[in-house]
């Protein structure tokens, strides 16, 4: 990779960004939360805004499409030295989280970055 | 697993008797297959109240190989309905007769081993060696474990004073949800179901979208065992009906199984409704070889090397998956050099082969999910020792979800040696001293399991007390007898699984506070 290294945080790929878009326009917006642990865990889960109650010490790891994306605060800590892209994969949810359309589910790809520019999210 | 499952699986190729079952449906296959699963509730077959079915695919051959419902909150009520009108009788049922029903369902799953063995090894992508000798086993034994532990169980009575008694009856709680992960499905499936009927409950099972079909097969074989509605099984997404099972007001506790965030949300709706809940939500679990093990080589020498190519068992879905090893520094060329021929040697093929040892992810999302796990490592500096790529092992078999066993070096903050890859990937790094192996050990955000390696009693004691993890492993690492107590510490989850304790979690304590005497207080 050239130039200065990425802060952590998140983007998303245009497929991500419409399947969020025809989310919202069917049900109203969304929110997402990433998860850890057995089974399906490291998979990002989508819900309808205000379904999980969000924490005073979760982590607002970006918005997307004026979506929320949180994260836990210890697993930030784990995770703030690589930059996520929210994109689609194929095959349905396997745990409670919206389907990114018929079929599909959404998914997080980690890429490595400057882990020293993580304070800005602190603290929120 | 147990010795006396390893010692079974061991017999089928010492008796060169290796074979391939034959795929559910197929001719001449054990496993009767349909083409169309409803749900199961109150004792029958019931079509899916919008008429929605979706397919099942086989992680052998990622084909599609029936349908099952695909359910709406509408079937969940069904299935509550039929839970609560089977409630009042089966709570009243007397110990005998319950642990007869349970003994009932171990002889029938005995009975029928090794076809259950072959559905759950077509279902999940497990080795048919596996299920035959660890899955099936273990949940047969299941059933018998909690049938003795709810006889056994006594309620206390406590003497206040000479003429006042207090009595301590367990009842039960009514209906239970429960929700299972895909990694076990018939055995995670006996973990919750034994205990809740145990404890005079009736439950509404979603078994996990991945894997809904030999739970099924289950169902088909409790005809005349079990009371109707006692046990219900709905199937279909996570969140349509596991979501309207965790917040239903009709259920009066709600078990879970699977990853954080759920966790998380499961409880959130137990507070709504103000229920319990207990939630097991994984692990990353570390597995400590200490320099003693390399001092003689022999038998123990042997198990500690097995001990680490566990991670590979049930190809790595286990959250409490070995996958961190933490091997002391002035062994580790010459452990690690012994455990990669060892890894080098696992065959991978055909789930159904019995020669088999490591089989196919549970979908592909996994299959996938494990890819980007290993590039992540690579990213961060870690050194792929071996593996490290998606296996194609048969033609026919080019669709299914196979990866290598996979071995990275590396550090623990590392993200591959932080988070449950909940598949065959071993992330291995080395410590110095006693102190920096239990430092390491604890330095993760979860707490499920442990394994502990070495000739020294008291350095396993120490360090199995000092290790944040619900079990410690101490020289054996896969073992889950029923009772023993299984369970995490940190966000690894709440409430404990596999022991008569289990019986606590779904039953209320009921208190009789008796006065014998005929004299008033006095107070008015």
């Amino acid at each position: 990779m050239t130039g200065p290294p990425e802060p952590p945080g998140i983007d998303a790929t245009g497929e991500a960004r419409s399947a969020i878009a025809d989310l919202v326009s069917a049900g109203g917006p969304v929110m997402f939360f990433q998860s850890g642990g057995c089974c399906d865990g490291s998979l990002p889960m989508c819900f309808r805004q205000g379904e999980f109650i969000i924490g005073d010490h979760d982590v607002l790891l970006g918005t997307i499409s004026d979506c929320p994306f949180y994260i836990d605060h210890r697993q930030y800590e784990v995770w703030k030295g690589t930059r996520l892209t929210l994109d689609v994969g194929a095959g349905e949810p396997e745990g409670f989280s919206l389907a990114a359309g018929p079929g599909l589910h959404f998914i997080v790809r980690s890429r490595v970055c400057d882990a020293s520019a993580s304070d800005q999210f602190l603290g929120n | 697993m147990t010795n006396l499952m390893v010692n079974d699986a061991a017999k089928v190729d010492a008796a060169d008797n290796v074979k391939v079952f034959i795929a559910p449906g197929l001719e001449g296959s054990l496993v009767s297959l349909k083409a169309r699963y409803e749900n199961f509730i109150g004792g029958k077959w019931v079509p899916p109240v919008k008429g929605e079915y979706m397919d099942d695919v086989s992680p052998v051959d990622g084909k599609a190989f029936c349908q099952v419902a695909r359910s709406t909150k509408e079937d969940v009520e069904l299935a509550l309905d039929a839970a609560h009108a089977a409630r009042v009788a089966w709570g009243e049922t007397s110990l005998t007769d319950r642990a007869k029903v349970l003994n009932m369902i171990a002889d029938v799953l005995e009975a029928n081993l090794t076809m259950l063995a072959v559905a759950e090894s077509y279902e999940n992508g497990k080795p048919v060696r596996e299920t035959l000798a660890a899955d099936l086993p273990l949940a047969i034994d299941h059933f018998r474990y909690f049938a003795g532990a709810t006889r056994s169980l006594e309620g206390r009575t406590t003497e206040i004073d000479k003429d006042t008694v207090a009595f301590h009856f367990h009842e039960p709680l009514g209906v239970v949800g429960q929700i299972i992960p895909f990694n076990f499905p018939l055995l995670m499936a006996a973990w919750k179901i034994a205990p809740a009927l145990a404890a005079g409950n009736c439950t509404v099972l979603k078994p996990a979208s991945p894997t809904p079909w030999s739970i099924l097969k289950f169902a088909e074989l409790l005809d005349g065992i079990v009371p109707k509605g006692v046990i219900n099984v709905v199937t279909g997404p996570g969140a349509e009906i596991g979501k309207a099972l965790a917040t239903s007001p009709r259920i009066a506790k709600i078990g879970f199984t699977g990853e954080t965030t759920t966790g998380r949300l499961i409880m959130q709706y137990a507070a709504q409704n103000l229920i319990p809940s207990t939630v097991e939500l994984g692990g990353k679990s570390p597995n400590i070889f200490f320099a003693d093990v390399m001092n003689a080589d022999d038998e123990f020498l042997d198990k500690a090397i097995e001990g680490l190519v566990l991670y590979a068992f049930n190809k790595g879905e286990v959250c409490t998956c070995p996958s961190r090893a933490l091997i002391q520094e002035s062994i580790y060329d010459k452990f690690m050099e012994r455990c990669l021929a060892r890894i080098a040697k696992i065959t991978q093929g055909n789930p159904l082969d019995t020669s088999t040892m490591i089989g196919a992810q549970v979908s592909n999302q996994q299959l996938e999910k494990i890819e980007s796990y290993v590039e992540i490592g690579k990213q961060e500096g870690a050194q792929v020792l071996i593996g490290g790529n998606v296996a194609t092992v048969d033609e026919t078999l080019a669709d299914g979800y196979y990866f290598e066993p996979t071995v990275m070096k590396g550090h623990n903050k590392m993200r591959v040696f932080q988070e449950e890859i909940f598949g065959p990937v071993l992330a291995v790094t080395t410590f110095t001293d006693e102190a920096q192996a239990l430092e390491i050990a604890n330095d993760s955000l979860y707490g499920l399991g442990a394994g502990v390696w070495t000739r020294d009693g008291n350095l396993a004691y120490r360090m199995g007390r000092g290790i944040k993890a619900g079990r410690v492993w101490t020289n054996c690492y896969h073992l889950y007898p029923a009772g023993a107590a299984f369970g995490g510490y940190k966000i690894s989850g709440i409430g404990r699984e596999n022991h008569q304790m289990m019986l606590e979690h779904y039953s209320q304590t009921k208190n009789l506070l008796v006065s014998y005497s005929t004299k008033p207080l006095g107070f008015f």
